[in-house]
């Protein structure tokens, strides 16, 4: 030590990685979100939870990376997220069997905080279509209690927040046609060939 | 501009915290304040106004919890006679000696030295950190410095 002042003490990346690690492991439950990256068959997820249940599906690529997912949460819900894949378990698995064939409804308790009002209503419908089978926007509509209101329904199911687990890929358009789907339609098709659904052509 | 996730607050400074705290307690003790630092910064994130610094704000709360740490230690410590504040441990392998010399100083200058050199922080934002005026914040460091000159060089 030849000069005036401390020199910074080396960095530690390794170490200072491995205590954040250790933190997020120990103490990720007193975040009010948790999340976990999961890869699926159809890319990668990212779900998160609140102590209330499961409150985001996202298709990582399809809502702008990770990040984006995390701060759209964060904006809506709380900042206070931490990586937790303790309590991601449990829709991690009820995923992994979905794609596996070996499951048909999702048991995992849900927390609808990002949805609100009669799109609230629109998904709560949609997640009573039986696995295999599928509905039409009028239905899901009409399931919320106005049957006329298909376009709200669209609305409602393009910004669901739990794709997959509320099966907006089950409902079509009238007459049959695939209609739009958040994340895109080849994940659309994808997964109602997984429920072996057998669409008509156009 | 809205408060970024913690996961990422997290991860864009436990870079700076971990060696602030490795030269303010040890590298030995780092963890336990770290944890400690990022359980209270969790704890207090979302009453932080939208625009606070958060870099100056992680190491305000890092400073409490190596103070925190060293009075523990002191309650710890079976009294000898004459001490000096705290204990002078012989610095771990790969550190700068002049670390362990800084964590012998008194709490004050160590503080000040620590923020200042370790956490890389302006004489103001360790005034903010330390509850002092800056120029309190700049006469402990300079206190602080010309001690361990006084030290290497005798």
């Amino acid at each position: 030590m030849t000069t005036d002042r401390p020199t910074l003490p080396p960095a530690e990346p390794d170490a200072a990685a491995a205590a954040a690690a250790r933190f997020a492991e120990r103490f990720g439950a007193r975040a009010e979100v948790g999340y976990a990256v999961l890869d699926s068959p159809v890319g990668r997820l990212v779900v998160a939870g609140t102590r209330r249940g499961l409150a985001r599906v996202a298709y990582a690529d399809f809502h702008g990376g990770v990040d984006a997912v995390l701060d759209e949460l964060a904006a809506a819900l709380s900042p206070r997220i931490l990586e937790d894949r303790a309590r991601m378990a449990g829709i991690a698995r009820e995923l992994d069997e979905y794609f596996a064939g070996r499951r048909t409804a999702f048991d995992v308790r849900l927390d609808w905080g990002l949805t609100k009002g009669f799109g609230q209503r629109i998904l709560q419908a949609t997640a009573r279509i039986p696995f295999g089978a599928t509905s039409t926007y009028r239905g899901v509509a009409a399931g919320a209690g106005n049957e006329r209101a298909v376009r709200a329904a669209g609305n409602a199911l393009g910004a669901n927040p739990l794709p997959i687990v509320v099966p907006c890929h089950r409902v079509l358009r009238t007459g049959g046609s695939l209609g739009g789907y958040t994340g895109g339609v080849d994940r659309k098709l994808r997964l109602l060939a997984l429920e072996g659904v057998l669409l008509d052509a156009g | 501009m809205s408060l970024p996730p913690f996961q990422r607050f997290l991860d864009d400074h436990r870079d700076l915290v971990w060696r602030y705290l490795a030269a303010t307690v040890g590298p030995t003790e780092a963890d336990d304040c770290f944890q400690e630092t990022f359980v209270a910064a969790l704890k207090a994130y979302e009453r932080l106004p939208e625009g606070s610094n958060l870099r100056a704000w992680v190491l305000t709360i890092a400073q409490r919890k190596a103070l925190d740490h060293f009075r523990a230690r002191g309650r710890r410590a079976v009294p000898v006679g004459e001490v000096p504040e705290t204990g002078y441990d012989d610095p771990p392998p790969g550190e700068d000696p002049v670390w362990a010399r800084v964590r012998a100083l008194p709490a004050k200058q160590r503080a000040a030295l620590t923020l200042r050199y370790a956490g890389n922080l302006t004489h103001a934002e360790v005034a903010v950190a330390l509850g002092c005026s800056e120029e309190a914040a700049r006469r402990s460091a300079h206190e602080g410095l010309k001690k361990l000159r006084l030290e290497l060089h005798a």
